[in-house]
């Protein structure tokens, strides 16, 4: 069964639709780092909490009878994308701002401090428990049907859900990558990143530009958080450590400050793990994903797509 | 009322008008995100009921948060225009009014403890007050309450600051952060010896002769002992860490990874039936805490050195995910070779450490005396703890003098170097990978030390307690403390460890506040509690200025 093409197509639509979450988070970590050098470890809590107000967005439309799905889902898109990234930025304006200019190390403990404060505010509201709900999209296209002697056929199908991930995930990608480099507002950012203090000079809003970079990740965070509520069905207020580093691993991957690195970072890791649970063993999955990590920064240190950065002495 | 207050104040210098428009547009603007920030989040309460998922509506606290955050933008703009007064006025009284509502129940019995016993009716009366608020749920008041404090307490230092300023003179903000260094180094000189001598005596305060002669002194029990230990466990840590991140520069988030290869190497070699099988047929008896220890540390270096060689050419922030990245891929190894390390049910019956040979317990096996039986004394088991707080003191000590003293010989200035430029190292034939793997392999050493006594201290031991988060506290210890700052580390980890301890009455609140504070203490001293990044030694050291100025 595992050498059939079919089982390998399965593991493929399975790698990528994870692997657009991870991708949708990753942007997030990418683009904080890129303009202003620190990791953002309560990226994954932003995720966690976008996938809470999804959760409850669903919930209120089902108590208010939106049964239509593209409608619902649509509305928990906005809702999510709006109230998300409220978090982002006041996580930036919080933690990370007044620390502007201080030892990098400082924001990072502050992020890791938010990071424990967001898990257990939300512990606290929402409650330990799992929370799962019901699935929004069900049914799919059968796309192939392989015998198998004895037992029921095998059958690939590709679900209504995953056409959807794939085309939420292209849809987003196409209009960040059109915000980065076709608008005004990408452009300063791209300033920023190159040399803060000169965009300054030449009367970019630094500040604001960074709060827009967190929004826009944060925005981009909920996008995945509600791929992952769809397709897990189930969520807690520990998702967000797991799929932080993930998506973290998935930016330095592909090499960190490069947006399209970590888009094909985020693919890449969703595929590793999906093949490695589907051919080898489920519980070493993430340690498959962090070998390959080691292995390629070893060969590319600066990750797939990064650049070199040149020290001048 | 607060403008009222604002204009009667007597300025003796002219000021211009506040200006309330734009605080008012502001505050309007932050009401408005909290707004956004509560609506769903708070505002609705996700539980779960038989057959599915309900909702339950709070919208009173967001209401309240809405409301608070409109008053504590007004509170700032006040604060910054230097009108501390009115915001002082509203908040103290308010502050005390809401510690005394949260700790009702504490408080209570607390005085009725030292004989103002207010009766049951009174206690009813706070139950009904603490109920009719318009915020129910606890952690609302918390923070409330904690951002009034911080209010308070800028509030009252903004009133103090014009005669601190008209004391220390025209000094600028520049100079009296360069002015932290000499007094670091003060405090540290007198600092360092009395926590050592109080570490070292604490103990005697739960014997009888310490009851006896130091009654004026909070006594100590089983309960203060075991946070000590564990204070003192993470101090461990922390400089263990040090090493690695203080001195060497490299940003190290998976250090609980050599914690676990300790612990888990110690509790195999101790409790492995082929080892202790073999350690039987060959020595006797199986293998206590003493002997397993080196061999921990050794596993722990061995880990990292492994783990440094092929990762040590990366940037730092490269590093850190890969080190990230090998503590999660310890952990997951742990939970699931289960032949070996019994997986998510853990070890347990690692062997405690033994005084000597005494064992501490209360009915020994034939033919063994025990700890109070060699001494004649009544069995406690404080002194079991007693004596594991010794071991890891001894142990932390040695930490510390470890590294005061590399830190003078060409490795460890190597590593100061290293830090602070890499590319003169490198000219000037420092060879960075060797250097940095000599760091990470004796940084972990430590941490596996620290891993088998934390082993024989529990004396059962699963992969849960090598978390992520361990990682992230420690890492916190040190930074809070000020890298490279070796008294920094007691510092920060008294407050990060100690303080949760104490408060564990607080419950859930506990992690929240812990992750308040991480992020209030490192916006308050960026550059961690007792920061100087001094390399140790100098080219032109104290007695060479004093040789150049005489040659002048």
């Amino acid at each position: 069964m595992q050498g059939s093409f079919e089982y390998f197509l399965d593991q493929l639509i399975n790698g990528l639709t994870l692997g657009a979450i991870y991708g949708l988070i990753a942007i997030g970590y990418t683009m904080v780092y890129g303009i202003i050098g620190m990791i953002n470890f309560a990226h994954g809590e932003i995720f966690m909490i976008g996938a809470f107000i999804s959760l409850i967005a669903f919930l209120l439309l089902g108590l208010a009878d939106v049964t239509w799905v593209p409608l619902a889902i649509l509305l928990v898109l906005v809702v999510a994308m709006v109230l998300t990234p409220l978090y982002g930025w006041a996580l930036e304006r919080v933690a990370y701002r007044p620390l502007r200019g201080s030892p990098r190390l400082a924001a990072l403990i502050t992020a890791i401090g938010m990071s424990i404060f967001l898990q257990n505010y939300v512990q606290l509201l929402q409650g330990a428990r799992n929370k799962p709900i019901q699935p929004v999209i069900k049914g799919g296209v059968e796309l192939m049907r392989a015998k198998v002697e004895g037992a029921p056929d095998y059958v690939v199908s590709l679900s209504y859900l995953q056409m959807l991930i794939v085309v939420l995930f292209g849809f987003f990608i196409v209009v960040f990558t059109i915000v980065i480099t076709r608008t005004a507002l990408g452009r300063q950012q791209r300033a920023c990143e190159q040399d803060m203090g000169m965009a300054a000079l030449l009367g970019i809003n630094v500040d604001r530009t960074i709060s827009l970079t967190f929004v826009m990740g944060a925005a981009l965070a909920a996008v995945a958080s509600i791929i992952f509520l769809m397709r897990y069905g189930a969520i807690d207020f520990f998702i967000g450590f797991l799929a932080g580093i993930k998506a973290f691993t998935a930016a330095v991957l592909g090499g960190i400050g490069s947006i399209p690195g970590a888009m094909l970072g985020g693919l890449l890791i969703g595929l590793i793990e999906a093949f490695w649970s589907g051919y080898f063993t489920v519980e070493y999955k993430d340690v498959a994903a962090f070998s390959i990590l080691v292995l390629v920064l070893i060969f590319r240190p600066t990750g797939l797509l990064g650049k070199p950065d040149i020290e001048k002495v | 009322m607060a403008l009222a207050a604002s204009t009667r104040m007597q300025a003796p210098v002219e000021r211009r008008p506040f200006d309330w428009p734009s605080a008012l547009k502001e505050a309007g603007a932050v009401a408005f995100v909290m707004l956004g920030l509560t609506v769903l989040m708070v505002g609705i309460e996700v539980r779960d009921v038989p057959g599915g998922l309900a909702l339950i509506g709070r919208y009173d606290d967001v209401a309240f948060a809405s409301l608070f955050g409109f008053l504590g933008r007004i509170a700032i703009a006040l604060l910054r225009e230097q009108r501390p007064q009115p915001v002082v006025a509203i908040c103290v009284p308010l502050a005390l009014i809401l510690l005394f509502i949260l700790l009702s129940q504490n408080t209570l019995a607390f005085l009725a403890g030292i004989g103002l016993d207010l009766g049951a009716e009174f206690a009813k009366t706070m139950q009904a007050v603490k109920l009719a608020l318009p915020f129910k749920s606890l952690v609302v008041m918390w923070i409330v309450l904690i951002v009034i404090v911080g209010f308070t307490i800028w509030g009252l230092r903004a009133m103090s600051a014009p005669r601190r300023a008209a004391a220390s003179g025209e000094k600028s903000v520049k100079a009296t952060q360069d002015g932290h260094k000499p007094l670091v180094q003060r405090i540290s000189i007198f600092l360092a010896p009395a926590l050592i001598v109080f570490a070292v005596a604490m103990p005697l305060l739960a014997t009888p002769f310490g009851q006896r002669w130091f009654s004026f002194l909070p006594a100590v029990d089983l309960q203060v002992m075991d946070i000590a230990v564990l204070v003192v466990t993470y101090i461990m840590l922390g400089w263990g860490l040090n090493i690695v991140v203080g001195l060497a520069g490299l940003l190290d988030l998976g250090y609980v990874a050599f914690y676990a290869v300790g612990a888990y190497s110690f509790a195999l070699l101790a409790t492995h039936p082929e080892v202790v099988a073999w350690s039987q047929a060959v020595f006797g008896s199986s293998f206590g805490f003493w002997i397993c220890l080196p061999f921990a540390g050794l596993m722990a270096a061995t880990a990292g050195v492994l783990l440094g060689f092929p990762v040590l050419r990366l940037r730092g922030d490269y590093l850190a995910i890969v080190t990230l990245g090998f503590g999660e891929m310890v952990r997951i190894i742990l939970l699931n070779w289960y032949s070996l390390t019994k997986g998510p049910d853990g070890l347990g019956g690692i062997p405690r450490p033994s005084f000597f040979g005494y064992p501490f317990t209360a009915s020994p096996p034939e033919g063994v005396t025990s700890f109070h039986d060699l001494f004649g004394l009544e069995f406690e088991s404080i002194h079991r703890v007693i004596f594991l707080y010794y071991i890891i003191l001894v142990m932390a000590l040695v930490t510390n003098l470890f590294t005061l003293r590399i830190r003078k010989l060409p490795v460890g200035r190597a590593w100061e170097a290293l830090r602070e430029d890499e590319i003169a190292c490198r000219s000037l034939g420092i060879n960075p990978t060797n250097t940095k793997l000599t760091a990470f392999g004796i940084g972990a050493m430590f941490g596996g030390f620290a891993g088998a006594f934390f082993a024989t201290r529990q004396s059962f031991i699963s992969p849960e307690s090598f978390t992520f988060i361990e990682s992230a506290v420690i890492l916190a210890i040190v930074v809070l403390g000020g890298m490279g700052s070796q008294v920094g580390v007691v510092l920060a980890a008294i407050l990060l460890i100690g303080m949760p301890e104490i408060f564990r009455d607080l419950q859930q609140f506990r992690m929240l506040a812990f992750g308040a504070a991480m992020v209030l203490i490192m916006l308050w001293r960026p550059s961690g509690l007792l920061a100087h990044r001094e390399p140790t030694i100098k080219l032109f050291g104290k007695r060479s200025a004093r040789r150049a100025e005489e040659a002048s």
